[in-house]
């Protein structure tokens, strides 16, 4: 296998998980009209929750289904003691607020779990790497990350397509207004969409704990991602968020990957090498733009939204 | 701006205003004005401020309360004797995500500290510890607070190179000795050097130079470079390249913050080289360590790095790091006794093994105290103090330690190697003597003697 395809394998796999992030961020920002700030320490909640239930049963499935059930409870609390009292607020009220909580959770965890980074092993079946080859070994957890997340993108796909639930996340998602004028008791659906939107991004941290390091405000860097992801798809749509995720995936990794030896075609070496590192973390917001400007709505919109 | 004069809150805002005017017109004055020598110079200040902040009020009735004041002050002054609390301002990094390595400076200086019975040369010490978030614009305004309002003698601190830059000048210039129990910039050691300036870990481009040194020894031709983009990253790579004279396959700057590492990976494993040098600290070494253990190349490929596996980080990556190498003037199995009883009491404390931040911290309490056991406690002849400090007469848990003349250490440096200790810890550990007696290249460019 050629480097190249390795390194799309590369790109594939950080969108996906970019795609966990960002599809719940997608939902509850589209339905809800919520801008949530918070969504990146709810992805870091997932992870601490994950290092702590892994270590504590000893097991990476228990662990995993712990820490989800953990994460959303922890959404529902949130969405009660917090997120309900700002849903007819402002934007700005929202973003202070959720930045608000950005602050406060990044110094819980530090205050419960201490500063230092904290340790998620790859579960044991899952060691180990397949020869790709001229030497070049991939790890069979990026495998398994490959692989939940398109079964969390087709889970998506059918809930929102074919149940009554998607039905009314759709229609939110259109109109919100015009749904609670039919007579959907749109708080409770809320509820529902925030709950599942949190567990989406704990399940992401969880994910990616054993092979990044679980530390407070490892959400944040997270965040900025989901957001140009959702931006790039088109806000409120879960085709968009996949889309959006694969291409920044894809974009991050070739650029990083291939902008140096890009670049020697035209500058000398050092001067390649000094272009490249600059261009190479800005692409994604070069899409972002072009994106922007030719499509403002993203590539696929929700259908109605204006 | 309208004042009405009705609303309470307007004439306490237009009073606010004027004393901050007052205290702004008497900082600029204080610039200009030089401290007398004579022994009740605090009271002179206090006297000046009140002047300052009385403003045009009637000048016989604040001369006679001015007076009065000052001769107060200067009786209570009087009354202190030499057993008045010795100051010391601590600069850390204590909130964000790279506050473990602030609080390992915190706690290893605290307990340097405790363990001399919480007394320097029979003073009681006070501590005041302060954050400061990694941002320089917030350490100078809390550092002139410690050097203002508590009259610090000392300030020990910071752990970051960047804060280091900004309250260097502040500290030194208000005659206060600035000890450093991490960062050591180049600029500092060279041309910018000062006298009342000691560092009492490394200048920051040795561990670098140790593995250089380490490569070219090995005999290793090829060599694979990784380091953040920024400045610490790009002087990094140089310190590495000072001592190895092979072939660099690639030079690989990563932006800061990188997650996922995959695509370097795979880049290195198609490039095959002899040998990587790693300078990626705190979370990006912990993502990049996993997953270079996961991608398989950790059996193949000698690791060497700097500030990417240590103490601070080992916790994180457990096994994933185990036989990697890093260079450091120190480790936690350093054979001697005050090592020794050191890290037993550090990890009796507080449940962690302390790696070379907490080491550095403590050896800066070890040389106040010895430089005021030298002067027997007094800090007002600077110069005694400065001389006292040079001498670096403590037993520092390194073993050899003395100032260079720029008032960095001239010391052994080792290359160290993660292992699992018995007790499933983790920790680094000295393989192999790399440089003796080594000082810093800049020297030569600093006019102290």
């Amino acid at each position: 296998m050629s480097l190249l395809a390795i390194q799309v394998l590369n790109g594939l796999q950080l969108g996906l998980l970019m795609f966990l992030v960002a599809a719940g961020l997608t939902l509850v920002f589209g339905v809800m009209d919520f801008i949530n700030l918070a969504h990146g320490v709810q992805y870091m909640m997932g992870a601490y929750l994950a290092a702590t239930f892994i270590g504590w049963s000893g097991h990476f499935v228990i662990g995993l289904g712990m820490a989800l059930i953990g994460i959303m409870v922890f959404g529902l609390l949130l969405e009660r003691v917090m997120f309900r009292h700002l849903y007819t607020r402002s934007h700005l009220d929202q973003v202070l607020a959720t930045f608000g909580l950005i602050l406060f959770l990044n110094q819980g965890v530090k205050m419960v779990w201490g500063a230092a980074p904290l340790s998620v092993p790859v579960p044991e079946w899952f060691q180990g790497s397949v020869l790709l080859g001229d030497g070049i070994l991939y790890p069979v957890y990026r495998f398994v990350i490959i692989g939940s997340g398109l079964l969390m993108a087709l889970v998506l796909w059918l809930v929102v397509e074919k149940t009554r639930l998607g039905m009314l996340v759709r229609a939110g998602a259109s109109n919100a207004t015009m749904l609670s004028a039919l007579g959907v008791d749109v708080r409770k659906l809320f509820m529902v969409i925030f709950a599942f939107g949190t567990m989406l991004a704990g399940f992401a941290g969880a994910m990616a704990a054993p092979i990044l390091s679980v530390e407070p405000g490892m959400g944040d860097q997270v965040l900025i991602l989901a957001f140009v992801v959702i931006v790039i798809g088109g806000i409120g749509s879960i085709r968009g968020a996949f889309a959006g995720a694969l291409l920044v995936g894809l974009i991050d990794t070739l650029a990083r990957s291939y902008s140096v030896d890009f670049m020697r075609l035209f500058v000398g070496p050092a001067a390649a090498r000094g272009i490249a590192n600059g261009l190479s973390s800005m692409f994604i917001y070069l899409l972002m733009a072009l994106v922007l400007f030719l499509r403002p709505d993203g590539l696929f919109p929700a259908r109605g939204r204006t | 701006m309208k004042m009405t004069g009705k609303n309470p809150l307007n004439s306490l805002f237009f009073m606010h205003l004027q004393t901050i005017r007052s205290l702004a017109a008497y900082d600029m004055k204080n610039l200009f004005y030089k401290k007398p020598s004579w022994p009740h110079a605090r009271g002179m200040e206090y006297f000046k401020l009140e002047v300052f902040l009385r403003g045009r009020t009637n000048v016989k009735k604040l001369v006679t309360s001015t007076i009065l004041g000052a001769g107060l002050l200067g009786l209570s002054l009087s009354a202190a004797s030499a057993q008045e609390p010795l100051k010391i301002g601590l600069v850390s990094v204590l909130s964000g995500p790279q506050a473990a390595l602030g609080q390992q400076v915190r706690d290893g200086f605290q307990l340097a500290i405790k363990d001399l019975g919480g007394k320097i040369a029979g003073r009681p010490v006070e501590i005041v510890v302060i954050d400061d978030e990694l941002k320089p614009d917030v350490a100078v305004t809390k550092v002139r607070g410690l050097l203002e309002k508590d009259k610090v003698d000392f300030v020990v601190g910071p752990v970051f190179s960047n804060i280091l830059q900004a309250i260097h000048k502040p500290v030194t210039e208000a005659g206060s000795f600035l000890i450093s129990p991490n960062a050591g910039t180049s600029n500092f050691a060279g041309k910018g050097c000062h006298e009342n300036f000691f560092v009492t870990s490394y200048q920051n481009d040795q561990p670098h130079e140790v593995l250089g040194k380490y490569a070219q020894d090995k005999g290793y031709k090829r060599a694979y470079l990784i380091a953040p983009n920024y400045q610490a990253g790009k002087d990094s790579l140089a310190g590495f390249k000072r001592h190895f004279k092979g072939e660099i396959v690639d030079e690989v700057y990563t932006p800061l913050g990188t997650l996922d590492y995959a695509s370097e990976l795979a880049k290195i494993a198609s490039s095959k080289p002899d040998v990587l040098f790693v300078f990626l600290p705190g979370g990006m070494g912990v993502n990049f360590v996993k997953q270079f253990r996961q991608a398989g190349l950790a059996e193949t490929l000698p690791f060497l790095s700097a500030f990417t596996v240590d103490e601070s980080t080992l916790p994180a990556q457990q096994d994933a790091a185990v036989g990697f190498r890093s260079g450091m003037s120190w480790a936690p199995n350093m054979d001697n006794p005050q090592s020794k009883a050191f890290v037993k009491n550090y990890e009796a404390n507080f449940n962690i093994v302390p790696g070379s931040y907490a080491m550095q911290a403590y050896d800066a309490g070890l040389l106040i105290n010895s430089a005021l056991v030298a002067t027997k406690g007094k800090t007002d002849d600077k110069a005694a103090v400065r001389a006292a400090l040079k001498k670096a007469d403590f037993a520092s848990l390194r073993g050899k330690f003395k100032f260079n003349t720029n008032g960095y250490p001239i010391q052994d440096y080792y290359v160290v190697k993660v292992a699992k200790r018995a007790d499933g810890k983790f920790q680094t550990e000295i393989e192999e003597k790399i440089f003796t007696d080594y000082g810093d290249t800049y020297a030569a460019e600093c006019s102290l003697k």
